[in-house]
């Protein structure tokens, strides 16, 4: 037990701090007036600026190889990055769902061309990924996914319907599941594709999540051709009909093992700093402190969590451990700040926008019941 | 950086955990509530060093840190040793008090261990003094977990001067809801442990109890609130040992978070055996009724948070 940061870590700690404070200052200049959420379509163009803003200083993902825009970092280096970003009030990535689920595959199953071919402009944002996993009869239970891909000369035939894709209709460019054995059941026969959204075919429908924004996005495939070349180094991550080791080889990237706990440590803090404000009462001030204790719980797990990591272990379906933690914690921050704020706690703001969101939580990226499923039979071992 | 014990410390935990499986068994644990404890546990645990790990070396202990204790004290929490290792190991040791089992009421009116405690280390006026069994009168009370066998203790002697430094007296109460947490989580575990065992043994509808889903969610959630508790105690053990600024309220955190989990597993645990939990024949209840106890000692959940509460500045 070392709690310490070496020096380097401190230096790259100071480094970023000194990048962000005016770099925030300057790119919310230059949009000028009022920051919209990067789940519309005004937001996204505001924060693709942003995100080619931390490219270009080299820190858009620190723990990847820097031939792909990283910084050679690691873990520790994601986690002292992940603090200081929140800390500084910056905004919630655009490309988060390439960086934090797409990357990880490609890392794990993908080929050097694939990655050469894809990372770099995912870091850069000059490419916008969403993920196409859900579909209308598909959600909790992904095995059931119907949208096809047919193998033809040169390419893939595509149709079908994802949905609840999250900023489809402002991203470039959507990885997938889909059914390419017809003949094929549950978990066999799927294949994970790279998809261009600009296909011919393919239609995009943006709508409205709880807190209205197009942050949804419904995708239409009709017979859509998808060459072999569409993407560098093949459409296919993985081999064709094995789609589903390459979407359980990287499921607790997206719970959330590494789910930054900065950003809960900084919603913690605004709440910390509202209860102060409001001279809120004994009870209030109670809660608030035991809604910060749950933060600093999951930071100090996280740090055991990379240390296991760091030192080559795995740590496997602990991760449902982890997306349980932080998504009820979200809330629970939340509901407290809305609490505080009583009835001035409709009105549009951070606090109101931060609570609908945190709800989702405990629905994307696996069902908390599907967590709790998982917890029972794979960490306790009860039958099934 | 790294957080998690070390080879030491995991070797040190483990020889602790192995001991007292073969000397702390639950029918050591049920035996004191009609008597007092089997030495044996604590006997094996003094020829471990564990009572005077934390001793200073000029009054021969081994100069260790609550990075060494508190997975040890987890362990005793696990196993239900019902001496008052605690107050002995962690509370009284490193204040030189030694070869003694010492009983104290820092934790609370009704001292535990005080039926047959060598020794009593007494809050008076700020510091801290010791009093031997026979400078002190004794009322035995009657508590629900009976192996605690707390009694109120009055000084009648003149006692000897341990502390007169208020912040010793409060880094002592520190190391006291330091362990306590610790037990916490080793009892939340056993409860864990013991449900997991039950709900796969036990069959009703044709198979096991534990196949159903509203079971595996309570205990999933049980499991959940020890995953995250855990990790304050050992935090707050390396805190305190290198007296870091946030030594206290990190204590407060892992004794808040370690009778929360105890909390949820003891329901769930209670819940998930159903009528066989509900009887003092099953083990269950030795390792609940302790874990009722000591939530509410060494300052209670409120108490905890109110303390973070000042630290944050609220
Ligand atoms: C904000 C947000 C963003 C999202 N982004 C994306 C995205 O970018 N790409 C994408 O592919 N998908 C995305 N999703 C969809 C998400 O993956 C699904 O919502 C999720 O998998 C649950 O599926 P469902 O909504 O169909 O719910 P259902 O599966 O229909 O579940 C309904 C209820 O039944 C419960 N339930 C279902 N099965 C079980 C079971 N076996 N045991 C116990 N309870 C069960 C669920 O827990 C839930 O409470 C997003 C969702 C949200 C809310």
């Amino acid at each position: 037990m070392d709690l310490t940061w070496s020096d380097e870590q401190r230096a790259f700690r100071a480094e970023l701090r000194d990048w962000l404070e005016p770099n925030l200052a300057e790119w919310r200049q230059q949009i000028g007036g009022s920051e919209f959420s990067g789940d519309t379509r005004q937001g996204v163009a505001q924060q693709l600026a942003w995100e080619r803003r931390l490219y270009a200083a080299g820190w858009s993902a620190v723990w990847w190889p820097r031939r792909y825009g990283g910084r050679d970092g690691t873990l520790w280096d994601w986690l002292i990055f992940e603090e200081e970003y929140w800390r500084a009030g910056a905004p919630q990535r655009v490309t988060q769902n390439g960086i934090q689920i797409l990357a990880p595959a490609l890392f794990e199953l993908g080929t050097p061309a694939q990655r050469d071919a894809v990372l770099p402009r995912m870091a850069a944002a000059a490419d916008l990924w969403c993920q196409g996993w859900s579909e209308p009869g598909a959600g909790s239970d992904l095995a059931a996914v119907a949208s096809r891909a047919r193998a033809v000369d040169g390419g893939w035939v595509l149709d079908g319907q994802k949905t609840w894709t999250t900023r489809g209709a402002f991203c470039t460019h959507l990885f997938g599941l889909f059914r390419s054995d017809p003949d094929s059941q549950r978990h066999r026969g799927l294949t994970y594709l790279l998809v261009p959204l600009d296909l011919d075919g393919i239609t995009v429908r943006g709508f409205g999540r709880l807190d209205g924004d197009e942050g949804f996005a419904e995708v239409f495939f009709d017979g859509a051709f998808l060459p072999d070349d569409a993407v560098g180094g093949g459409v296919v991550l993985g081999e064709p009909g094995r789609g589903w080791d390459a979407v359980i080889a990287t499921a607790g990237a997206e719970r959330g093992l590494l789910r930054s706990p900065g950003r809960y440590q900084a919603t913690a803090s605004a709440l910390i700093e509202l209860a102060a404000a409001a001279g809120a009462d004994r009870q209030s001030r109670r809660r608030a402190a035991e809604a910060w204790m749950k933060a600093e719980a999951f930071r100090l797990r996280t740090l055991e969590t990379v240390t296991v990591l760091d030192e080559g272990g795995a740590v496997g379906a602990e991760a449902s451990l982890a997306k349980l933690w932080w998504s009820e914690l979200d809330i629970e921050l939340h509901e407290l700040a809305l609490d505080l704020l009583g009835p001035e706690a409709e009105l549009e703001g951070p606090w109101s926008k931060g609570h609908q969101f945190a709800l989702a939580g405990p629905i994307y990226a696996g069902t908390n019941e599907i967590q709790r499923n998982i917890v029972a039979e794979r960490v306790l071992g009860l039958p099934r | 950086m790294r957080f998690g014990l070390d080879g030491d410390r995991v070797a040190f935990r483990d020889a602790a955990r192995d001991l007292l499986a073969r000397r702390c068994g639950p029918e050591v644990v049920r035996a004191a509530w009609s008597g007092p404890p089997d030495p044996r546990p604590w006997q094996g645990l003094t020829e471990m060093g564990v009572l005077s790990l934390m001793a200073p070396e000029s009054s021969g202990g081994l100069g260790l840190d609550e990075t060494f204790l508190a997975p040890v004290i987890e362990e005793a929490g696990w196993a239900g040793l019902p001496q008052p290792l605690t107050a002995t190991a962690l509370v009284a040791a490193p204040l030189g008090v030694a070869d003694a089992m010492v009983a104290t009421d820092l934790g609370g009116p009704l001292v535990p261990g005080a039926g047959y405690a060598e020794a009593f280390l007494m809050e008076t006026g700020g510091g801290l003094r010791l009093y031997r069994r026979d400078e002190v009168d004794v009322e035995p009370v009657d508590t629900v977990d009976r192996a605690r066998h707390c009694g109120r203790v009055r000084p009648t002697g003149p006692g000897a001067a341990v502390t007169a430094d208020p912040a010793a007296a409060a880094r002592a109460f520190d190391r006291g809801a330091l362990g306590t947490a610790a037990e916490l989580v080793g009892l939340a575990r056993r409860m864990l442990d013991l449900a997991v065992g039950h709900v796969t043994e036990r069959r009703q509808f044709g198979r096991p109890v534990g196949s159903f889903q509203a079971v595996k969610h309570q205990l999933a959630e049980a499991r959940l609130q020890i995953h995250f508790a855990a990790p304050a105690v050992t935090y707050a053990a390396y805190a305190l040992a290198n007296r870091l600024e946030d030594a206290s309220p990190s204590v407060s955190t892992a004794k808040w978070l370690a009778g929360r989990a105890a909390a949820v597993c003891g329901r769930a645990a209670l819940q998930c055996h159903g009528a066989i939990g509900y009887t003092v024949e099953a083990d269950l209840h030795l390792f609940l009724k302790r874990s009722w106890a000591l939530t509410r000692t060494w300052g209670d959940g409120d108490h905890h948070a109110d303390r973070v509460a000042s630290a944050l500045g609220l």
